[in-house]
């Protein structure tokens, strides 16, 4: 029976019936990981006077196996193996408030194939724990044993360059605005004149589902006609993400099926449809040949503050295992938040085929994707043409970059921002393939494809002297250490 | 009208100088350059002729050069693009493709057509060029 810490009466800790969960197996730092087990790495803030041990094992104990008191039915089983582990924890650089615990999961513990099982482990109950001030979960290797059981993305980066004919550049897109209170006619003008102007894809915006102002089936007409008229004075191919989010999987797939019989080669959803929902819809769209791009709407609500929630970078991962081709992923130079050593970890993490330990960007495990296909990532929100040597940069060419206002701002008119968005992100490919220093000479590249561009010349003068240039709420806890 | 596919279409036409450096990224990068052309620019039409097979192991821009200046010979009036291809796992496609060559004659463009659906609600779309009217080798 358990005085608790240092004799304190610990609420739980003193009551008959209750023992420590480092005791009960949930700490085991001897433990040595096995290649199928899947780990996880959690930021603990325990209560006071919990020690980091302790709270580490009622982590792996509430996320697992454990309740909050001993139950004679364990010894029916063997729990030993269903139990998930703590086997580290390690202080957090700068912050003593907080540990580092490292958990593992064994391979009987989820579901094949559903997040929504493994989430409703792993993060299910255990955040709202007591003995923890605050959780977050930070980081998660999968092991290829578990990935093998999920299909992910319904096309992938290749295949859907493949269909659309689109090689060796950032696919450009932008949002059509305003978000809400334009009619379906008006609104596949936008989407007309931005496509025709030179971008690939017009996107609807989360909240756009079905209003009473302008109700999808018409929404989703007037679009698909804007598509195949650009398509006509282009010569190349387009695309409208038509979000087919709705109250009921019923009316999502009714919705996604009309897409397909209209011509679309998009849909699009939003996370709050749910990973149930979503795996459904991956399902479909791999089935139909359709491209599934994912609005991660609601996910600041628990990836942003440093001390409680998940990482996003442990949803991408979430994300690429259960299906999507495209997910927003962050700008660094936009209007929302974004470290940029922490973005560049996010991305890596939804293209490469194998993720490297790297804390400086936010990666704390070695993860082998076991041939899942690579996610393409979308940057959005308040960038703009100027930017593009630095869009470039940070995130190469497998990255959709979207320009909403930076296109539908445009002093010309829609279809000139797009062209100042397309020339601009040509020029810099142009120059980076030819071996110059982007970086340093990108603000001289876009001047010079300017003066045969006019509505390049026209973004660059009106967004001069936008920056968005605020301190990041999650940042890194491992600093690059300067090379001599 | 101007035809926007591949990299590079909303430049300037490509000098020479500027399509072998882009041919020399191509091969720094290890992958194998190809020269494809058309005379059926649908953006549909996945299948453009081979010129010659895919260069593989190239360490010189010339060669690539040098095959690109005899296709444009031979088809002065087609499209020609480059491509460079990227065998990796995981990729196995184009990482590059651009348009090094268009028809001397302006691109009169697409007809888009029309095919009423479900009783009239919906439209079906085809894109086809108007020089695919004419047989192969006399549209430009």
């Amino acid at each position: 029976m358990a005085l608790g810490y240092a004799g304190k009466d610990t609420g739980k800790y003193a009551k008959a019936g209750v023992r420590e969960y480092r005791e009960m197996g949930y700490w085991q730092p001897d433990y040595v990981p096995k290649d199928t087990d899947t780990l996880a790495l959690f930021r603990i803030t325990p209560q006071p006077g919990v020690e980091p041990e302790e709270a580490a094992a009622a982590v792996a104990g509430e996320s697992s196996t454990a309740t909050w008191t001993v139950v004679w039915t364990d010894r029916l089983t063997t729990l030993e193996r269903y139990q998930a582990k703590a086997y580290k924890v390690e202080p957090v650089p700068g912050n003593p408030e907080q540990v580092f615990a490292y958990i593992a999961y064994d391979l009987a513990l989820f579901e094949e194939g559903s997040i929504a099982n493994m989430t409703s482990s792993i993060i299910g109950n255990v955040f709202g724990f007591k003995a923890v001030k605050a959780l977050r979960l930070e980081d998660l290797r999968v092991p290829v044993a578990y990935l093998k059981t999920f299909k992910g993305a319904p096309h992938g980066i290749p295949v859907e360059r493949d269909m659309l004919n689109k090689y060796g550049r950032p696919i450009l897109g932008a949002t059509v605005k305003p978000k809400l209170g334009l009619s379906g006619r008006n609104y596949g003008r936008v989407v007309y004149e931005a496509l025709a102007g030179g971008l690939d894809f017009t996107k609807d915006d989360e909240n756009i589902n079905s209003q009473a102002f302008m109700r999808w089936r018409d929404r989703f007409l007037y679009a698909q006609e804007a598509v195949m008229r650009a398509e006509q004075v282009s010569g190349e191919r387009k695309g409208h993400y038509m979000n087919v989010t709705a109250a009921d999987m019923e009316e999502v797939l009714r919705r996604a099926e009309f897409a397909k019989e209209i011509g679309s080669i998009i849909i699009m959803a939003d996370l709050t449809m749910g990973y149930t929902a979503l795996q459904t819809l991956s399902n479909w769209c791999r089935n139909n040949g359709m491209i599934l791009h994912l609005h991660r709407a609601s996910h600041a609500t628990f990836t942003r503050q440093k001390n409680h929630g998940i990482n996003f970078r442990v949803l991408a991962k979430w994300m690429r295992m259960l299906g999507v081709d495209h997910i927003h992923a962050g700008t660094v130079v936009g209007k929302l938040e974004g470290d940029p050593n922490l973005t560049r970890g996010y991305y890596a993490i939804l293209r490469e085929q194998y993720n490297h330990y790297d804390p400086v960007r936010g990666i704390y495990f070695d993860q082998d994707w076991g041939y899942l296909p690579a996610v393409m990532p979308v940057a959005s929100g308040g960038i703009h043409a100027g930017q593009m040597h630095l869009l470039l940069d940070l995130f190469g060419d497998d990255v959709v970059l979207q320009f909403g206002g930076g296109t539908i701002g445009h002093p010309m008119g829609i279809a000139a921002g797009a062209t100042a968005n397309r020339v601009a992100v040509e020029a810099m490919v142009m120059a980076r393939n030819e071996g110059r220093d982007i970086l340093a000479e990108g603000p001289e590249i876009l001047r010079q494809a300017a003066k045969h561009s006019p509505a390049l010349a026209a973004a660059l003068e009106v967004w001069k002297d936008i920056t968005f240039d605020f301190t990041s709420t999650d940042t890194p806890d491992f600093v690059p250490t300067p090379t001599l | 009208m101007r035809i926007h596919q591949g990299t590079f279409s909303f430049l300037p036409d490509l000098t020479d100088e500027q399509i072998e450096k882009q041919i020399r990224y191509i091969i720094q990068n290890g992958w194998a350059v190809s020269v494809e052309y058309t005379d059926d620019p649908n953006p549909y039409n996945t299948y453009w002729n081979m010129w010659g097979l895919p260069m593989f192991d190239l360490e010189d821009p010339a060669a690539a050069m040098y095959e690109f200046r005899k296709c444009r010979e031979a088809f002065p009036n087609h499209y020609i693009k480059i491509n460079g291809y990227d065998p990796s796992p995981m990729w196995q496609a184009q990482r590059v493709s651009f348009i090094a060559h268009r028809p001397t004659q302006e691109e009169p463009g697409f007809r888009l057509k029309r095919m009423l659906w479900s009783d009239g609600r919906v439209q079906k779309y085809g894109l086809e060029p108007y020089v695919t009217d004419k047989p192969s080798g006399e549209r430009y």
